[in-house]
């Protein structure tokens, strides 16, 4: 600490803060060195390249967007996508669809554990390729167990299926009380009128809080900028769904909010060769998933003792 | 008003020029503090750039380091009403003054927490959408909002609180009781709501059947109030080691039943725990078996728990012995509880949560070199801060720097 003395004692006539030619000297050198280790300190910020326009600094949040400052926005985001990739997308704001909640339901008896989802997913949805982020986690399961503890989730033989397993595919379950919402500090994730849970890309702050909230792992974070290889967009997006995101935010899952608002199916079902998935609106008593509901005489709600409610319902053909 | 602002303008004037005063020793201390401070920068603008890549963390251990720093200097920081209480309560003297530098270790603290949960955003340049009235903020529902109050008020109470205290002193007069004692008593409640609110931010989580235990709490506060007082013993010694500041072996003892209590209590719970998690033999026991014996192979963590474990152990049984009435063991002590906290709710609390994954994984995690000097950085930031609140308050303490002798500088 030192001395103490904070106040040494000066003749009387000296003006105390008479600046001598060497107190100068030496005050300027101390601070001219001071700012160029600061400056040095910074130089990685050379080669930041993302930095946030003004336009996207200042955007506003998702829910407090009018109509025209929407469409504002969307075509700026046309207009980056474009100069990235060299695609020109459309970009839309696609709306919940009135009397609609949407519920997945997935036939453990049926699945093969092919893991095509998982890469139909990565190319619909526009996910980074490196490092490579999946919305869906394929578990192979020893016969017999639900014991996620057992699941083995890197498994690689010639082919599937294999004697004594089973396959269950995970994704985001969209829980009717999801934690993730809950948790949020900034209400960046919040669930939507036909069940979806989504994410306003451009709002959320990347505290990762909702990843150590969601018991099925469905969160994912962009731990760097994503990268996509030209030519291997897709065009077709939406605002809260699969337009590329930025470094730093969260996403997942949002069974293809692109297509399924707009009365298409999500990509995973689509290319799923056996036909264990299943989608549709649980609010039509005509809709396979309402059959399914009422018929199957057993299905699981993954970690249903949590009370998260999941609308992800995996069943046996029995 | 003109001249109250002149005054005060002067105060703040002289106090910041004392802060770049001092011996050789003065300005070794803070030359190696800043060179860490810069090296963190840098780290920091390189992961600013490159993203939280640059992290050890992954989709699977998605909070590290930093939010173990984070947690443990929440508790740091809740330990400053330790010395509060036996001041206002209990009248303690010996205390009295000396509940300055806890508070002011308490400021110290909260900067580095914030700065920790700063690093840690994926997206900083947007920390104003957490901002109550301009950003959206999820109140009551989020943990995380209510420690963004709770912290940030905890940080304006003490800066009032010693502010106002050392001000008064400057001006050699009576502080206004008023104007400060209600503020004392509502920083010791807040004081425990930080830390509360920490740990409820763990507790809530369904999903982690690890932190999801109503123990979580308690034991911070308990193990808070183990470190804090111990980093409080050690800082004091400091300070009479190196300035003219008067403290008492006595003052120190207080401090040291303190601990030992605090230490005990925070043992005891630990057994709690241990004993629920193991003998009930549950599929929840997975992280508990990864920290305390391996899992699957898996077993980073293990020799860091055992090492705290020990640590807690030894200074327990330290602290129960007269032996630590000598401030040489003392000090042993303290060093003991500090680390020995360090690990156990930081990283011994915070990793072995998201392992194994919720989907069953097995992920470990390890620091990267440019995480750690972000920690370091930080640390150097907070202790550098420290340094110049003490080298500005103990002055006005003394005497030395004063109203009465202004101009003479």
């Amino acid at each position: 600490m030192g001395d103490p003395q904070p106040t040494p004692p000066h003749p009387p006539t000296a003006s105390p803060r008479a600046l001598t030619r060497r107190s100068f000297l030496r005050a300027s050198a101390v601070f001219g060195g001071g700012l160029a280790a600061l400056a040095a300190a910074l130089a990685p910020l050379r080669h930041l390249d993302d930095f946030p326009t003004l336009d996207q600094f200042l955007q506003k949040y998702y829910r407090e967007l009018t109509p025209a400052e929407m469409e504002r926005i969307l075509r700026r985001i046309e207009a980056e996508v474009e100069r990235e990739y060299g695609v020109r997308p459309q970009v839309r704001d696609v709306k919940p669809l009135t009397g609609v909640e949407y519920v997945y339901a997935h036939n453990l008896t049926r699945c093969i554990g092919c893991r095509r989802c998982v890469h139909a997913c990565v190319a619909e949805n526009n996910l980074s390729r490196t490092p490579e982020v999946q919305y869906i986690r394929v578990l192979r399961l020893p016969h017999g167990s639900l014991d996620m503890e057992k699941a083995d989730h890197n498994y690689a033989p010639e082919w599937v299926p294999e004697p004594d397993h089973f396959y269950m595919p995970v994704q985001c379950q969209q829980c009717r009380n999801p934690p993730c919402v809950k948790v949020c500090p900034v209400h960046a994730t919040w669930q939507e009128t036909d069940g979806l849970t989504v994410i306003d890309y451009d709002w959320c702050i990347g505290c990762r809080y909702c990843a150590a909230a969601c018991p099925y792992w469905a969160r994912h974070f962009n731990f760097t900028r994503p990268s996509i290889p030209k030519g291997q967009l897709n065009p077709d997006m939406a605002y809260l769904g699969n337009r590329p995101r930025r470094q730093g935010v969260m996403e997942k899952c949002h069974f293809c909010i692109q297509r399924t608002r707009v009365g298409r199916y999500p990509a995973c079902l689509e290319v799923c060769p056996t036909g264990a998935r299943k989608f549709g609106n649980i609010l039509d008593p005509e809709s396979e998933v309402s059959y399914i509901l009422k018929h199957k005489r057993v299905f699981i709600q993954l970690k249903e003792e949590l009370g998260t409610s999941p609308r992800f319902y995996y069943y046996f053909d029995v | 008003m003109n001249r109250a602002i002149r005054n005060y303008l002067v105060f703040l004037g002289r106090c910041s020029r004392i802060a770049f005063a001092g011996d050789w020793r003065y300005y070794a201390w803070m030359g190696v503090l800043t060179v860490f401070c810069l090296l963190g920068l840098n780290a920091y603008a390189k992961q600013f750039v490159h993203g939280l890549l640059v992290t050890g963390m992954t989709d699977e251990v998605s909070w590290g380091v930093y939010i173990a720093n984070f947690t443990f200097l929440v508790g740091v920081a809740a330990a400053a009403v330790m010395m509060v209480i036996p001041v206002y309560i209990y009248n303690n003297e010996e205390l009295h003054d000396l509940v300055i530098f806890g508070e002011l270790l308490a400021v110290a603290a909260i900067l580095m927490c914030l700065a920790f949960v700063t690093v840690d955003l994926g997206r900083p340049d947007r920390f104003w959408h957490l901002i109550p009235g301009i950003g959206q903020f999820n109140f009551p529902a989020s943990m995380l909002s209510w420690d963004v109050i709770v912290l940030n008020g905890y940080l304006l109470l003490n800066i009032h609180i010693c502010g106002y205290l050392l001000y008064c002193r400057y001006q050699g007069r009576k502080p206004a009781k008023w104007f400060y004692i209600p503020f004392v008593f509502i920083a010791i409640v807040w004081a425990v709501s930080i830390h509360t609110v920490t740990a409820f931010l763990y507790v809530g989580l369904g999903g982690r059947p690890f932190w999801n235990s109503a123990i979580v709490g308690p034991r911070f506060l308990a193990s808070a109030f183990t470190a804090g007082p111990a980093l409080i013993i050690l800082a004091l010694q400091v300070i009479r080691r190196v300035t003219a500041y008067r403290i008492t072996d006595k003052a120190l003892l207080t401090l040291r039943s303190i601990v030992q209590v605090s230490m005990l209590i925070n043992v005891f719970l630990l057994i709690n725990e241990v004993f629920k998690e193991f003998y009930s033999g549950n599929l929840h026991v997975a992280s508990s078996k990864y920290l305390y014996v391996g899992l699957h192979g898996y077993h980073a963590l293990v020799p860091w728990i055992w090492t705290a474990i020990a640590f807690n152990v030894i200074a327990m049984v330290l602290l129960l012995l007269p032996l630590s009435r000598s401030l040489r063991w003392l000090n042993l002590t303290c060093v003991l509880c500090i680390v020995g906290i360090w690990i156990e709710k930081g990283m011994g609390l915070v990793i072995p949560g998201f392992i194994p994954t919720p989907l069953g994984e097995m992920i470990e995690y390890t620091p990267t070199l440019n995480e750690t000097l972000i920690c370091f950085g930080i640390w150097a930031f907070g202790l550098l801060c420290y340094t110049i609140f003490l080298r500005m308050s103990v002055p006005i303490l003394l005497g030395t720097l004063s109203q009465a002798n202004e101009g003479r500088d």
